[in-house]
């Protein structure tokens, strides 16, 4: 790791100093991509402002129709929530799936979703249910903020302060995750609002970063049903391709994994 | 620039002057000398360097010194009560839950964070689950399974007297 300069702000106003006052500053949440990427030294700040100490940032609120989370709060204190789980137990469920119980010690959701990795799980559920995210400067909607791979609307200094879910109905979240690193390789959250609309946001697959599937989407309203997708073709045009996975392998990979969200979130 | 730290590492009050670099598992093993704690990878996935921070199992490589300023460490050097092993420490050694060893602190680490997550009530699935973040490259995690069965079957009897022990 190259040399850097660490921070710890009381407050929001001190964090956004420092980092305004840094040559090339990044703010620190979990930083379980952030420190393993500077480990490799594929990144170097000049100064890491850290945030996850920040009580404005900390904190879960639930109310009649919203889960409202702070971004400096980890994974494993939305898997863990009794509140989270008692109403909205696919959220709950997802967090417990990132990573491994190590990393959710330490990894927060603000932090996954300034990262914007098109792997992680979040995205997901964020876009599917078009969250709000509210920030040091506004309050953005899910379907704004997310913008390609690694790539948010946040700007240079902007910090991520909660992020407020509508409670669905019903939800689900299914996961192929790689063996090696837990990241998905297709994850798929299903969600039927209150209002009886459904939404399918899909993260590890599409070539452009998670987003909804709006044929899924229109299947399932008329048909809430893992055989409602049975004669959907995903296309594997917009499909990421690696070493872990084909564009055609992940393609089929998003169905399948829609439908067992369906199964699942049926039976909840 | 220098960072000065302090924490408590295994009871004791430590303190230290360290780089904005300096991972936690740098300082651990190469300042306070405690070389107990393992570094098996350079990606985050292996898990030797599993330390518990505040009461929670982390990776000791993917966290800055100063990220634990004030904090309260255990590493697997403070587990054992003197000469009297932990349970879980105990149940490795009896169930010979390691081959080289190399991750076997991390392993151990985990497995008592786990057993504390769990209040003790742990079955075969759920530990192999459980240990998705720590790598062995030796034992095919069989005897590893059945050493933290063994030791959460052993706590579960001293916390709940009534119940009834898998293993025994």
């Amino acid at each position: 790791m190259y040399e850097t300069n660490y921070h710890r702000p009381r407050d929001l106003d001190e964090a956004k100093s420092l980092f305004a006052a840094a040559a090339e500053g990044r703010y620190l949440s979990g930083g379980m991509t952030l420190l393993p990427t500077m480990k490799q030294r594929l990144a170097a700040p000049s100064d890491l402002v850290d945030l996850a100490r920040l009580v404005e940032l900390k904190g879960i609120v639930v109310t009649a129709d919203t889960v409202t989370i702070g971004a400096a709060v980890t994974h494993a204190e939305v898997a863990t929530s009794a509140e989270i789980r008692a109403v909205f137990p696919a959220l709950a469920a997802l967090a417990g799936q990132i990573g491994d119980p190590h990393v959710r010690h330490r990894g927060t959701i603000g932090g996954s979703l300034a990262n914007d990795d098109p792997a992680a799980d979040y995205p997901a559920a964020v876009l599917a249910l078009d969250a709000t995210i509210v920030t040091t400067q506004r309050t953005l909607e899910a379907a704004d903020f997310f913008q390609g791979l690694f790539t948010t609307a946040l700007e240079d200094g902007e910090i991520l302060v909660s992020v407020a879910f509508p409670i669905p109905a019903k939800a689900a979240y299914a996961k192929f995750p790689n063996p090696a690193s837990r990241y998905a390789m297709a994850g798929v959250f299903v969600a039927i609002l209150e209002d009886g609309s459904v939404r399918v946001g899909v993260t590890g697959a599409g070539q452009d970063g998670v987003y909804r599937d709006a044929t899924f989407e229109v299947a399932l309203t008329a048909d809430f049903q893992p055989s409602a997708l049975d004669a959907i073709v995903v296309d594997p045009a917009n499909m990421l391709a690696d070493l872990h996975g084909s564009a055609e392998y992940r393609a089929n990979l998003v169905k399948v994994m829609a439908k067992r969200a369906v199964a699942a979130a049926g039976s909840s | 620039m220098m960072t000065s730290v302090s924490m408590t590492v295994n009871g004791k009050e430590r303190r230290a002057d360290v780089e904005g670099r300096t991972l936690l598992v740098t300082l651990l093993r190469e300042t306070f000398g405690l070389t107990g704690t393992h570094v098996g990878c350079d990606t985050s996935q292996c898990g030797a360097c599993v330390v518990h921070v505040d009461g929670k199992a982390v990776k000791s490589c993917t966290m800055l010194a100063a990220q634990a300023d004030g904090s309260a460490v255990l590493t697997i050097e403070g587990l054992a009560h003197g000469s009297e092993l932990h349970p879980v420490q105990a149940a490795f050694h009896e169930h010979h839950g390691l081959q080289c060893g190399f991750c076997t602190p991390g392993m151990i680490m985990a497995a008592v964070d786990m057993i504390e997550r769990h209040d003790a009530r742990l079955d075969e699935a759920t530990i192999r689950h459980e240990l998705e973040g720590n790598i062995c490259r030796c034992t095919g995690y069989h005897n590893i399974v059945k050493s933290i069965q063994a030791a959460a079957d052993h706590m579960a009897g001293q916390r709940h007297p009534g119940l009834v022990q898998a293993a025994e």
